[in-house]
């Protein structure tokens, strides 16, 4: 509990501490410190939640399956503000960021982490709701930090559509609070998880119904599901790129996260606990996962810019994982977690390289973005093993997740897996066509390294190449117990 | 069902201003100048704060009547005080918003009321009279006022049509669940509240931006722009 309460209180501390310190190079190394700080905290947490089971009181509740992204939500945001360092060190460099806009910068970056943590370790589904919406609020003024036309486009589409979705799922929640409110005897803890899922199979089941399809179209608009994604390239592709690396490693998984936990709840109620495929609540996420599967991949070929090429791939991957958890059963509950873990970490690596790569060619256009090994061979690398991964080759852990999903689809629902043998193939090649010239070609005249920092994408990359190889058991456990937690059964 | 005339003196009231709040809805879907359009919402916003208190009183929740208050105070007073100030700044307050059809769009507004009870008419947990109606027209008012900011092409409208949203929402959480907790509606109101800053803030840099704040005018981004 008291390391659940530390990990919280970083953030904190950081989003306040930091909006009074001016100075950009005191305020970068506070960022990474408070972020560290909280890393090592939920590592505390997460020994705690491993050796002794659930942790919580009434208003907090983790267990192994919000333990895990509590973990890696820490973990990323700790890289991504190291990188964030150097990068954003460049951008107030060549002016185009003033440094009263980097204190903004790194309180609203605390300040989203916040939100990100609040978000998994509470109990109170009414919080999930709020602390969604605030993570909102806290990007969105991030995603205009440049003022450009553009960005200020981006970012008031960010806000309207994202703020409409998000008030769908207000109403879903208030549904499921009028559904707990017939059961539960005391109305307080109502919303609480814990009480609802208790019980889950008492709830009416006309008004969960309804109440799931309010909720996964407001957090799955936040997921990032077409046809209301809109916002998502945009806003990634616009905004600075530390954030497009948080936004698409954490904010997506996040939402993701609540539309299971409501799934889990809603397939009580309709007295399908653990199953799902045969529920409307498991076919309307395959649906929409396999439609935004298929559409990301198409929009992967028509894209000019690099970052909204890799926030479609981000849509293409939720959507895979969306149809991973609406298809239901322990082999493909398993392998969406697996996905969701190397996602994230692939995705943020990319963002970190994505982002020198367009410092380095002062331009977010491919194709003025040419000769990466030969400029800068770290980079570039970087880039194309970091492609690679979330390509899903072997050995890197995509391939493993996504071999994991494709038994599960054979198993459970054969004629989808044409679908997805398809959809992966068409990801691949738009991800590639457009890849080879960047990475090699004729380095342009001129073109010179930047100072960046890979360390991070060295270490994702490393993660991911050993999830890859073998899944280290301690975690292989983990991924077991949230499996039973949401399907019912394990693998292991 | 009950009849109307057959419930208490309060629960009559209750729907009588729900059904207010209905028309208010759409009245700010017809209405097109700007300072009218913000007076119309902090309207809606004292109805929503005196159906909340006669709910308090209903029930005897003192709970309630601290959302009753936040209400009145954030929904009919700070931020409609906020816009229009804004809106004069900006010099836009005269400004008229005008959609393209307006009787189409009314008509339209009307097709969704009967859509939202027949979505909400055959589940039995909704059969006590009040909360089938109440479900019913806050649904209304949520998909009212979606349909109000995809038809607007200002930002301040847009703005009120984000916000007469979470207004249907609210609406929603008193009139069917008698609230949610407190600690919820805390959170939702500090979330309301610190959006209606934000989006102040967007207007300047719209502005700024693009010399104006007709949304129309934001068509850079658009997948098929390229």
């Amino acid at each position: 509990m008291n390391a659940l309460l530390l990990t919280l209180a970083a953030p904190v501390v950081g989003a306040i501490l930091l909006a009074l310190l001016p100075g950009v190079r005191v305020g970068a190394l506070l960022n990474i410190v408070f972020c560290a700080a909280g890393f090592v905290a939920s590592l505390g947490l997460a020994s705690g939640v491993l050796s002794t089971g659930p942790v919580g009181g009434a208003e907090f509740y983790v267990d192994a399956f919000n333990v895990y992204l509590i973990v890696l939500t820490a973990f990323v945001g700790l890289t991504t503000a190291i990188f964030s360092r150097s990068y954003m060190g460049h951008e107030v460099g060549s002016g185009r960021v003033t440094t009263g806009r980097m204190r903004l910068y790194h309180s609203s970056f605390q300040g989203f982490l916040l939100t990100m943590l609040l978000g998994l370790s509470t109990n109170n589904l009414g919080i999930l709701w709020v602390s969604l919406e605030g993570a909102t609020l806290a990007t969105v003024l991030l995603v205009s930090l440049y003022r450009t036309p553009e960005s200020i486009e981006a970012a008031w589409k960010y806000f309207v559509l994202c703020g409409v979705g998000i008030a769908q799922t207000l109403f879903g929640t208030v549904l499921v609070y009028l559904a707990a409110a017939q059961v539960v005897p005391d109305t307080e803890p109502a919303l609480h998880w814990t009480v609802l899922l208790q019980h889950a199979d008492k709830l009416d089941p006309g008004v969960m119904r309804i109440a799931f399809v309010f909720l996964l179209v407001g957090y799955g608009t936040k997921v990032g599901l077409v046809p209301l994604h809109n916002w998502l390239p945009d806003a990634h592709s616009e905004g600075p790129t530390p954030m497009s690396a948080v936004l698409s490693g954490l904010l997506l998984n996040v939402a993701l996260y609540a539309i299971v936990r409501v799934k889990m709840l809603t397939e009580g109620a309709l007295g399908a606990a653990g199953g799902g495929a045969g529920e409307i609540t498991g076919k309307l996420m395959m649906g929409f996962g396999l439609i935004s599967f298929i559409v990301a991949g198409l929009f992967l070929h028509r894209q000019r810019d690099i970052k909204r090429l890799y926030s479609y791939s981000s849509i293409e991957h939720m959507g895979l994982m969306t149809f991973a958890f609406g298809l239901g059963g322990p082999l493909a509950t398993f392998g969406a977690l697996l996905h969701m873990t190397v996602h994230s970490l692939t995705k943020s690596a990319i963002f970190v390289t994505v982002g020198h790569a367009s410092q380095i060619a002062a331009t977010q256009l491919m194709e003025n973005i040419r000769g990466l090994i030969r400029t800068q061979p770290a980079v570039g690398w970087g880039l194309l093993v970091g492609t690679l991964a979330i390509a899903g080759f072997p050995p890197f852990g995509v391939f493993i997740s996504e071999f994991l999903l494709l038994t599960a689809t054979m198993k459970s629902a054969p004629w989808l897996a044409l679908p997805l043998l398809t959809g992966l193939a068409v990801a691949f090649a738009g991800l590639f066509r457009h890849l080879q010239p960047m990475v090699f070609g004729d380095r342009p005249e001129g073109q010179a390294p930047v100072k960046a920092s890979l360390m991070p994408v060295l270490i994702h990359l490393l993660m991911v190449l050993w999830l890859g190889l073998s899944i280290p058991l301690v975690l292989a456990r983990w991924f077991d117990q949230a499996t039973i937690l949401i399907a019912g059964t394990g693998l292991l | 069902m009950q009849q109307y005339s057959q419930l208490p003196l309060i629960e009559q009231a209750i729907l009588t201003l729900a059904a207010m709040i209905l028309a208010s809805s759409l009245a700010l879907l017809a209405q097109s100048r700007v300072v009218a359009t913000i007076r119309l919402f902090a309207w809606q916003g004292v109805l929503l704060a005196v159906i909340t208190a006669l709910v308090a009183l209903d029930i005897g929740d003192a709970q309630l009547l601290i959302s009753a208050l936040l209400t009145l105070s954030l929904k009919a007073l700070f931020i409609p005080w906020l816009l229009v100030r804004q809106a004069r700044l900006l010099n836009i307050l005269k400004d008229s918003d005008a959609s393209i059809r307006p009787g189409l769009i009314l008509l339209m507004g009307g097709a969704l009321v009967v859509f939202c009870y027949s979505v909400v008419q055959p589940i039995e947990v909704f059969a006590a009279s009040v909360t089938r109606n109440a479900v019913a027209l806050s649904l209304a008012v949520v998909m009212l006022s979606m349909l109000m900011l995809i038809t607007r092409r200002k930002a301040v409208t847009q703005v009120v049509a984000f916000m007469a949203l979470e207004n249907g929402l609210f609406f929603a959480a008193v009139t069917t669940t008698q609230g949610m907790p407190l600690v919820v509606e805390l959170g939702v109101a500090f979330d309301v509240m610190v959006a209606a800053v934000i989006f102040g803030v967007f207007f300047f840099q719209i502005r700024d931006s693009i010399g104006s704040l007709d949304i129309d005018e934001l068509v850079r981004l658009s997948e098929s722009g390229e």
